[in-house]
This record gives structure tokens, sequence and C-alpha cells, in this order.
């Protein structure tokens, strides 16, 4: 028994891929011992900076007084723009209209003027409330609705896809409607803000601890600002406490400020903004208006479409120009267009810079195609469900004609109509749809809705050079192997993940694997962990770096042992060598003595794709992911209050690569979806102020939000078309666009008030307050 | 008179006890554990009490002599509060041998974090609900967290780690209950019955004796800010950077945290806390204590008092609508003289209550409803927990044997400048039979009673119709309806 048992161990190492070890860190998190920037132990004499924000939206600065500041209490320094060595632009697009501390001008309420530097965090944030500046105000454009898109000012050149001929299409379509929608934005709302630590060095050296998704972007804007060499400047960040695409651009401000002021005073600076100031002076999620002309035969088949989506940039371009891309990307989300253009409309604003956010535009895309879906459900009488599956993309293996995206792709991998098809039965729709019927006849106050939702989302960054990844992996006499790659962890477990590959390359039992923080100075030249790339890019370059000592290896026992390379195995923890069996250690340590190099960087670059802006054409999405919620809600008809009161949720991960942390990923995005689409709301008041800048204002769901009955599924029998690392798929971003279950079921309910035959036309954040008006609107159009 | 003074302040922080003489009045506890103890487990993340990553535990001996232990906030709890207390922090879990609270080690097993941020704060807020409740209902456990956000997991794995906590293992190695009497004689030991005083004129801080050196130290010292359960200070703090010095601590005043009823008249001390309040009031007045687990997280209701509540006179506080529609009178005392007034008339004006330089709210007096009394109280909010009131309405009515209404008292928050009354609404009702006719008419009565504001909650049109709508509830729930008149997420009890 005894031996057999150990036989079986022997057999599997533990937590290899498609294993499900819990997350590397969840230990350290729930003692508290987990380190995050602000917790690591700081230098001796280190100082702390404060931000001057500007109280105005849009203005000339007349005058900057800042003696006050300078004479309080603590105030070591204080920084302007005249004090950035380099170039004062933390730009990520290169567009130079990024500064790190305003000049000149201020363009939104709440740009950073000037930094203090104090001996204490308390000192500086009072320090910086005494400086006296006086501006001239300008006008300020805040909201993007009554914007011309045709006139207003875009920060970047805007992107039209177009395929067939839509103008035509559309004047020839039996049936024919047009809309418009607004689409609130939305805060990151990371837990642990933005923040860096600085600590100067020798020459121009500066390391950065810094909270952020894109070191190697981060090291780059931080050298710009300083006028060094990218070489001069290392960027560290071993984990964040979130990140959901607020720290891959977002972070850099703070880290040039900290690595400007350690410079300069050559002693170690510590940046970290309270929450107010982080969510007014860093960028969000885009909201957006989105037009639609939709023209559809009379089962509710699209024959073409017109779209426009404009979004709210901000000041600036930061990511306006690739998430306003993103957005048309999905503005087909699951459905073939016959005939379709689509525009982006990036508008300048007197608002913060918007930025990356989980699903980068995608979402916003794909909110404006259920839109879509509605209307011509309400306009067809069918049940939107209909709609939706009657306008798929041809299902994989099908070679049929309804496979083309707007951007000219094919569509190889669709496997939306099983999911659908699966997720519809498990959710038993059909009887809950008659069920929720009776309920509303009986019911006058409360009413229930219904919804179930696809998404496709495309995998892969739309910028082909970030669709590489470095890694390097050093493997220690002992056998213990030490990881390192360019992605970083902001809880998504993609360090434990990309361990699993190199444990499962070695063969060996996952702890033998040291999981390390992300530094540029052992993987140069990364991209920022965005797209949901992570784990697909690292784990193969990380997978490659493993390949290559591991052939070294075998290389080596084919040689001392004298046998043929085919008869070296790499059994679990141990390696065959002909006849003989050794300890993987042992085989290292021998390879050690014979001088065999034990360390190796490993590269990878995603294949396939190429992506022509100019044209609107390419291979732009390596592959794509695909998952569907079905959502059920109760609606008070007095209140616009509502509860979920169950989601089902059938999501594709390819074979996964560790299915709780992929559960984890779905769960928690959908939630975020969720949140996203009902309580989350950012309201600027007449003068630019956002005033939901707090979570005592900005609601995030809570864990009595949830879905009363919450049942998460993933597929067990997809794997990704394309031979992705191990054919898993990615994870971080597709499941957030679940959330537009609960949007479509508060339309639902709705609905029923005018007896399913006016589109609610429901606009989001759906707070109750948009609800109750929805539902005002019906009823007096109803008569 | 006279009352010895003490110039240090006395705790117990996990097992160590703390003496500390040159602290800030405003210092808070979180930087205090964070920049002096170089405790690091307990994180910030909003410091204004909502986001729940400072969650920390403190334990007190109540009136009676026990000791409790509390999740609270420790980013606007301020160390002058803590005198005499036991602060627990997420260290003190698994310290001593280095293994995992059951708790801990239920959130690891069921994938409770991701990126770990919230963590300690939610272990801190699933351990002070595990100790007073190991085996919780979904309802419970979702109300211990209301003040707990969490942006990564959507918090399903949380919820399933704290419904699994108990099968761990017993509570026989847990620190705080393995220690408890020690604990208990260690905190007696510090109540020696003096004044804390440190630091002097600007800088003071305060911790009186008892009520009546409380009453003398505010009559001498009109200017000073009073801090009871310090959710609201202790965002002048943390956020406006507001100079709240000199600063007079009543958090631990036994005298202010006593609830008695007596002749249909629950009391209710000024320092009574949220929670302290929901065991009586469920008794008595069940719908006051439903509001009171619909405002703030458990950490801000563990904190913050009825009380304060009234005395910082906010349009949006959610008690005092309830309280005025149920006839609450106040007890204001300044020295050693007393006064009452009707609650409805302590608001004067946006930022103005009827008290007098050095005066204070010693007690709330509130009559309990009768059984032919209709009484019920909605609250609307964007988001439907932890959130701040976009408008609340409360309602106490009776009706006369012919089925008319004999008497309506009606009050709201968050449709004017104060908690006001709907005298126009009531006086449509009065006399009228007790119809959707009826209330129909009077809907049309709150554009005479309210002229509400839009900002960030909701808009004017929102409020004004809302309002409307609750009495039209408020009509329905009380005619006893087969259906339902409102979403619930908890089925009722």
């Amino acid at each position: 028994m005894n031996k057999h048992t150990t036989e079986l161990n022997f057999q599997t190492i533990t937590g290899g891929v498609h294993s499900s070890p819990r997350h590397d860190s969840a230990h350290k998190h729930v003692s508290g011992t987990a380190v995050y920037i602000d917790d690591i132990a700081e230098p001796f004499g280190t100082l702390h900076a404060g931000l001057g924000l500007s109280s105005v939206a849009h203005g000339i600065l007349k005058s900057v007084d800042l003696s006050a500041v300078r004479a309080a209490a603590g105030v070591v320094a204080v920084l302007t723009h005249d004090d950035v060595p380099g170039v004062n632009d933390i730009s990520p697009s290169y567009m130079n209209d990024d500064p790190v501390l305003a000049s000149g001008k201020v363009e939104f309420h709440g740009q950073p003027i000037f930094c203090v530097i104090a001996e204490t965090r308390e000192q500086a944030r009072r320090a910086a409330r005494l400086a006296k500046i006086e501006y001239e105000e300008l006008p300020a454009e805040i909201d993007i609705w009554d914007l011309d898109v045709s006139t207003h000012r875009q920060v970047v050149t805007p992107l039209t896809l177009e395929r067939g001929d839509a103008a035509v299409a559309l004047a020839d379509a039996p049936r024919r409607l047009n809309g418009r929608m607004r689409l609130g934005g939305q805060d990151h709302f990371y837990l642990e803000g933005q923040v860096s630590l600085a600590v100067p060095g020798e020459d121009d050296d500066v390391i950065v601890y810094c909270s952020t998704q894109g070191p190697s972007e981060t090291q780059h804007m931080i050298a710009h600002a300083l006028g060094v060499p990218s070489n001069a400047v290392t960027v560290e960040v071993r984990r964040m406490g979130g990140g959901f695409g607020g720290k891959e651009t977002q972070a850099n401000q703070c880290a040039a400020i900290a690595a400007i002021a350690a410079k300069k005073l050559k002693r170690a600076i510590k940046i970290r903004l309270d929450r107010d100031e982080d969510m007014v002076a860093t960028g969000k999620r885009h909201d957006f208006a989105i037009d639609y002309d939709v023209g559809f035969d009379d089962e509710g088949r699209i024959l073409a479409i017109d779209y426009t989506f404009a979004l709210r940039a901000g000041f600036s371009a930061d990511l306006s120009g690739p998430v306003g891309d993103r957005a048309l990307f999905h503005c087909d989300n699951a459905y073939f267009l016959p005939h379709v253009r689509a525009k982006s409309a990036p508008l300048y604003t007197n608002t913060v810079s918007n930025t990356a956010f989980r699903g980068f535009g995608g979402p916003q895309g794909m909110v404006g195609a259920e839109r879509v879906i509605d209307e011509i459900a309400f306009a067809v009488g069918k049940d939107p469900l209909e709609i939706r599956k009657l306008n798929f993309y041809d299902a994989m293996g099908v070679d049929g004609e309804r496979n083309l995206t707007p951007y000219h792709q094919k569509v190889e991998d669709c496997i939306i109509q099983r999911i659908v098809a699966e997720l519809e039965e498990s959710a038993d729709y059909a009887g809950r749809r008659h069920a929720i019927q009776e309920f509303n006849d009986k019911s006058r106050f409360v009413k229930r809705g219904m919804a179930l939702t696809p998404v496709k989302f495309g995998i892969s960054f739309t910028k082909t050079e970030s669709n590489q990844a470095g890694a390097l992996v050093h493997v220690y006499t002992d056998g213990s192997v030490h990881m390192n790659h360019g992605g970083t962890e902001m809880g998504q477990g993609l360090h434990l993940k990309v361990a699993q590959v190199v444990a499962e390359e070695f063969q060996i039992d996952l702890d033998r694997v040291k999981i390390t923080a992300t530094t540029t100075a052992k993987v140069p030249n990364t991209s920022p962990t965005a797209a949901s790339s992570g784990a697909d890019l690292n784990g193969m370059a990380a997978q490659d770096a493993a390949r290559q000592i591991k052939e070294r290896l075998i290389a080596f026992a084919s040689d001392s042992y004298k046998v043929s390379r085919d008869e070296i195995l790499f059994l679990p923890n141990r390696v065959r060598i002909g006849s003989v069996e050794i300890s993987f250690a042992e085989l290292v340590k021998k390879a050690y003595m014979a001088r065999v190099q034990l360390s190796a960087a490993g590269f990878y670059k995603t294949p396939k794709i190429h992506w022509d802006r100019s044209k609107g054409r390419g291979h732009a999405f390596y592959y794509y992911a695909y998952g569907a919620a079905c959502s059920e809600v109760s609606v008070d008809m007095l209140t616009g209050e509502y509860i979920v009161e169950r989601t089902d949720i059938l999501h594709d991960t390819g074979r996964s690569l560790n299915r709780v942390i992929d559960i984890g990923q779905v769960e928690g995005g959908f939630i975020q979806g969720m949140g996203w689409l009902t309580t989350e709301e950012l309201w600027w008041d007449g003068k630019g102020r956002l005033r939901t800048h707090a979570p005592s204002t900005y609601k995030i769901p809570l864990a009595s939000d949830r879905p009363k009955v919450f049942n998460v599924a993933l597929t067990d029998w997809s794997q990704a078309y394309e031979p992705t690392i191990h054919r898993s798929k990615a994870v971080g971003e597709p499941p957030l666009p679940l959330g537009l279950s609960v949007l479509h079921a508060l339309s639902d309910a709705v609905a029923s008030v005018a007896d399913h035959r006016i589109c609610p036309r429901l606009d989001a954040p759906a707070t109750p307050e948009r609800v109750l008006m929805a539902i005002e609107r019906l009823k007096a159009e109803k008569g | 008179m006279g009352a010895t003074i003490r110039r240090e302040l006395r705790f117990i922080l996990n097992g160590q006890d703390i003496a500390l003489t040159g602290i800030a009045p405003d210092q808070t506890l979180l930087d205090w554990l964070r920049l002096s103890r170089q405790l690091k487990g307990t994180k910030e993340g909003c410091a204004e009490g909502d986001c729940g990553a400072c969650t920390v535990l403190v334990g007190r001996l109540t009136p009676r002599g026990s000791l409790v232990y509390e999740s609270v906030n420790a980013c606007i709890r301020f160390l002058g509060s803590l005198d005499g207390c036991h602060v627990v922090t997420v260290e003190h879990l698994s310290a001593s041998e280095g293994h995992l609270h059951p708790v801990q080690q239920a959130m690891v097993d069921f994938h409770g974090s991701q990126c770990g941020f919230c963590t300690p704060g939610f272990i801190m807020s699933l351990y002070g609900l595990w100790m007073q409740t190991p085996s919780p209902t979904d309802q419970q456990i979702e109300t211990a967290l209301q003040g707990n956000l969490c942006r990564c997991t959507g918090y399903e794995p949380i919820l399933r780690a704290a419904r699994a906590i108990s099968t761990y293992g017993g509570t026989d190695g847990d620190p705080l209950l393995r220690e408890r009497e020690t604990m208990i004689k260690r905190l007696n030991g510090l109540r020696d019955g003096a004044r804390v005083e440190i630091g002097e004129g600007k800088d003071l801080l305060v911790v009186p004796a008892d009520l009546d050196d409380f009453a003398s130290i505010l009559e001498a010292s009109p200017n000073a800010t009073v801090v009871a359960g310090s959710t609201d200070v202790g965002l002048w703090v943390t956020k406006q950077m507001r100079d709240i010095t000199p600063v007079v601590f009543i958090t631990g005043l036994d005298e202010m945290k006593s609830m008695t009823m007596t002749d249909g008249l629950v009391t209710i001390g000024a320092g009574v806390t949220y929670s302290d309040a929901v065991s009586v009031l469920s008794q008595h007045i069940p719908s006051l204590a439903e509001l009171i687990a619909r405002i703030g997280g458990q950490q801000v209701r563990n904190m913050g008092t009825i009380g304060g509540n009234i005395a910082n006179g906010s349009p949006i506080g959610d008690m005092p609508p309830p309280l005025i529609a149920l006839g609450a009178t106040l007890t204001l005392r300044r020295g050693a003289k007393r006064r009452t007034l009707a609650l409805q008339d302590f608001f004067v004006a946006y930022g103005k209550q009827d008290r007098q330089p050095g005066e204070f709210i010693e007690a709330v007096h509130v009559p309990v409803p009768q059984g032919s009394e209709k009484f019920a109280i909605h609250k609307v909010t964007k988001r439907r927990d932890e959130d701040i009131t976009a408008t609340l309405g409360a309602f106490r009515l009776t009706l006369a044997e012919d089925g008319t209404v004999a008497s309506a008292c009606i009050a709201y928050g968050g449709m004017a400048a104060t908690p006001k009354r709907a005298f126009a609404v009531e006086a449509a009702l009065i006399g009228r039979p007790w119809t959707e006719a009826t209330v129909e008419a009077a809907m049309e009565k709150y554009a005479d009673d309210y002229q509400p504001l839009s900002d960030m909650r909701a808009t004017a049109e929102y409020r004004a119709l809302v309002a409307k709508n609750l009495l039209l509830r408020f009509y329905m729930e009380t005619t006893s309806r087969p259906a339902p008149v409102k979403v619930s997420r908890y089925e009722a009890a």
C-alpha cells in the first residue's frame, strides 16, 4: 500500500499546469505579511511628497505663490515643472501632451501643479494646501454628450472600420432605426492607491519601487523626465494591491515625481496619494456616447450598421486612441455585421485623461452591440435572446459566409453557440422566462427581468510590438529554480501560473520554483501586464527559458551517460537517463560540475497577428475568448431599486492553467462589470469637479450586491484554437462584459411596464434613479 | 470636583501594555500602528471609514463589565478614544505559533484573496463576526462585511470561506478567547477613574473621568471638539485636514451608554453606538433596528453613536427623520443644567442647531409606537448598503375607528437643508379615509413641503418623485397586500 501510494505521488508533480494550486501569496495576504510598496522598510531619512492640485478645470496659471508652502512645518523642498531636469512629459503615446507638473496652464480640475517634499506625509499634505494660485479661467468642456464629433478637437487621429457598404445597405434595409446611448465611465478603485518609493543611487542611478503594471514603461518615462538613459533607472514591483488597467500608464506620474525629488534632494522619497487625490488626479475608464443606425430584416437579422463611438478622452491622449480602437473592434460583440461602418471620436475635454481599464474599450463596444440587439428585438417583437442567436458568427468548423469581422479578420474559433445553448439549458432560461411573466402579471410594485448575453473578446495587443515577452530562469545547484519575467502581479495569479509552467517544463514540484519581484534590471523592455496577455506572453517566454536549460541538461546527460537524447525523460522530480533514474537536483549538480550554463533568458512573440490601422484591416487578434451570462433581477417600481436574484455564467478559458484562479477572475470580473453598469457613477459638477471621488460617494459593489444565487462554470471542453501556452486562454478581461447581463435584465424588467412593446433604452450606469426614470418614461410613452 | 488627572493614555496593543504621553490629539490609530509601531498588516484604502482595509478589533469593557471585541476603522479612530481598550491587529492572530488562524486558513483554502490588499481587513471583520457568531447565516456575513470593499474577487469566495470557518476547529486555540479572563483583569486594572490630559492649551487632549467631569470641561472650554464615534470628525482630520483641537473624547463614558425603557419611552444615552442600540431597538422599534443595518458598515456602526448622528446636524443623517416622526425629545445639558427639546426643533437651519456653547446632547427619548400606530422607515440610496441617503422617509400614522387618518407624522432626510417634517402632506391625510385616492392626493402636496437639490447622489427630480412614491409604498405595506411592495434581498424574518 505504502509503496503504491509513493508510486502514485511520484507520477505527477504538485502544482503543474491544469492543476489548481492556490495563490502563491494567499498565506501572506491573510496574515498581513505580504509587502506592498507602502510596507517596504523605508531607507533612513526618507522624505514624503504631497501634491498641489488645480482647483479649476481649465485656466492659465497667472501666478503661483508657494511661499507659504515652503514655510510650512516640516517642508524640505517644493518642486514645480521648472525642477523637471529632462522633458516635462510622461505621455505614453509620445504626444508630448502629458506634463509631470503643469506648466503655464491647467487643463482639468485636480491636475498636479506642484509637489511638496516634507519630513512626514501629513506635513506634505497640509503644506500643499497653503499655495496661493491665481488662474485666468478659460471655458471648459466637461461632458461629451453635446459635442459635435465632426468639429470638436480630438486628442488623436480617430479610427474608422468599414466593410461592405453600410450606407447603401442601410438605405435598402426593410427595417431601420437609430438611437443614442449614454454609457458612463468607471474608476478602478484598486484598494491600494498610486504609490512610489524612489531611492537615489550614485551617478544618475535611481531605483523606484512602484505599484505599476508596466515597469518598463515607468522606467522609460522616469528616464525621459530625468533626462538620463534608461539604464540608470530600475523599476521594481513585487505585487500591486489591484491594478485593473489603472496602473498601466497612471503609475508613471507618481514614479517620475518621486524619482525627480529623490535625485534632487539625494534622499529617498515616497509618494502615496490619498484616495480622494487618486480618484481626482488619475484617469479612469472612458465614458461613451454611442450613436447607432441599424438596418435589419423582419426576422431581426442585422443587415447593416453605422456606429459612432464618441469617448471622453480628457485633456491628453494617454491611451484614448487604442481604447477607442478596441471599442470598434468589439462593436460586433459575437455578431456578424454584413455591412458596417464604425468610427471612433476620442474627444478632448477638460477632465482627467482617461486610460486603460480592464477591457480597454472592448466592453464599451459590446454595450453598443447589445443595445442594438435590444432595439431590434423590441422592433420585431421577439425575445432578445432569439435575435442574439440569429446574428452570431458562424460556429467553428462551419465554413460559411458569416465569419468576417468589421476589421476583415476571419473568426475561426467561434464557440458561442455551444456556450449559449449549454447555459440556456443549465439556467433553465425558457422555464424561468415563463415564471417571470407569471410573477410580473401578479405583482404591481416589483417586476422581474432576465437577460442572457454573450461575450466574444479579442486577445492580443493591437499595438503589434507589445505582443512580446521576456523571462529569466536560473536553476541553482540544489535544483531550486528562480523565475523572473516581465509580467506583474496585481492579484490575478500571474506569477503562480507562470511558475506552474516552469514547474511543468522541468517536471519539478511547484514549491521548487521561486517567484520573485518584477524588475526592469532582470528582464528588459517588457510590455505592460495588460490586454489579458500576462500568462499567454510570459508563460511562453518562461517556457522558452526553461526549455533552453532543459536542452542543455539533455545534451549534457546524453553526453555523459552515453545515451541517445530520446532515452532521456524528465519524470516528476527526477530524470530517467537510459536505464538510470536520478533526481532533478542531482542532474543539475552534475551539470554544474561539468560547467553547463544553468541560466537562460526566454523570449516569445505572438505569431500570426498584424494590424494596419490606416487601412482598418488585419489579423488583430490571435484568438477570441468566449463566455455568456444569464442574470435575473427584481426591480422596485416605486424607487428603481433592484436586487440581482440569480446569475449563471459559462465561460471559456480554453484548457485552464489553473481553474480556481480562472474562476476567481470570472467571478470578480463579472461583479466589476456589473458595478460599472449599475451603481458606479462618476459625477462631475458644473465646474468640472469630480464629486464622486471616494468610496463614500462612489459605490462599487459590496458582498450584499452579489447575485443571491451565483453559478459560475468554465467550459471544460474547450481548448484554444491556436497553440497558446498549454492551449489555455486569457481570462483577465473577457469576463468583465458578462456584467452586461445585469444591465439587460434590468432593461427587461423595465420593459414589462409597457408589455415589452417599447425598448427601454436604459442607459448606464443603471442606478436606481436611471431605472426609475426609464420606468416613468415607458409609462408615459405607453399612454 | 477635582478628578485626579493622569497624563498618559493607556491601552493594550495585541499583548503589550501601551502608555503614551506625547501624542497629538488628532493622531489616528492607523497612522500610529503603521508609522510608530511598524505594524504594516493594517492597510489604508480610503482614510474615511468606507473600505475596511484598516479594520482592527477593539476590545472594551461594557458598563456591565463584560469584554466585547468590535471591528472598527483604524483610519478614522483616534488614539484618544482608546484609553482602557484592547486593540487587536491582524498580526495578533497567527503570531504565536506561526500557523494560521481558522479565519485565515479558510480564506486561503477558499481563495478569498487575489491582490490581498483588502484581505487583512476582511480577516478582522470575519474574525469579529466569528467570535460572536461562529456559524453565521449569509445575511449575517453580508451585514458584517458591508464595510469591507474588495475589488478583485467579487466576494463569492469570501462568502464560501466565511461559511466554512467553524469547520476548521473550535475556539480553543483562539488568542483572544484563551486570554479573555486575564484581559478583563488587565483592562479593569487600567480603569483608575482619572481624567486623562495630554498636551496643553491648544493641543489639549482630554478624556473626562465621568459624565459630570465632561459637562464641566465642556462648559469651561465650549470650543473644544467633542469626539464620540469619530465617524464624522475623523474625516475632518483625514480629508479636510482641519484643526480640531482641543479635543474631548467621550467614547468611553459609561454613563452615556445606557439605554432604558420606561413608560413606553426608550431613552438612549448619547454615547450609545448603533451596534449597542440594535438589540434593544429590535425588541421595541424593529424598523429602526432594520434601518441601522443600512447605516455605514459594521465598523462604523460599532463606532458611530446615535447622539453624534443627531448632534452633527446633517440633512442626510439617518436617525433624525424617524426619531422626529416618532416624536423624540432631547435632553441637552450644559454644566449641571439640563433642558428638554423636541428633536424636530433642534434643527434650525443648515449647519445650525439649537445648541448653546458648552451644551451637549445627553440623551434622546423615543416614544415607542403603540399597537394601533403604523410606523415605517424607507431609505433610498444608489447602492443598497453602506451608502448615504438620497431620500429617506419616516412615517407614523394612526387611524380613527371609521378608517380615517387620525394623526400623521412624516419626516424626511435628503429633501431639505435639515431633516424636516412634511406638514402639508400630513394635513392632506389627516381626517381623510386611508385609501389610495387619499394617498395620491397627498402625494401632490410634497412640492409644498420640499424643494430638494440635485447632487451626486440624486437629481432633484428623482428625490421629489421617490419621496412621493414612498408614501404610496407606506400605504401599500400598511394595508397588507399579498404581493411584495418592495425588493428585498433577505426573506422577512
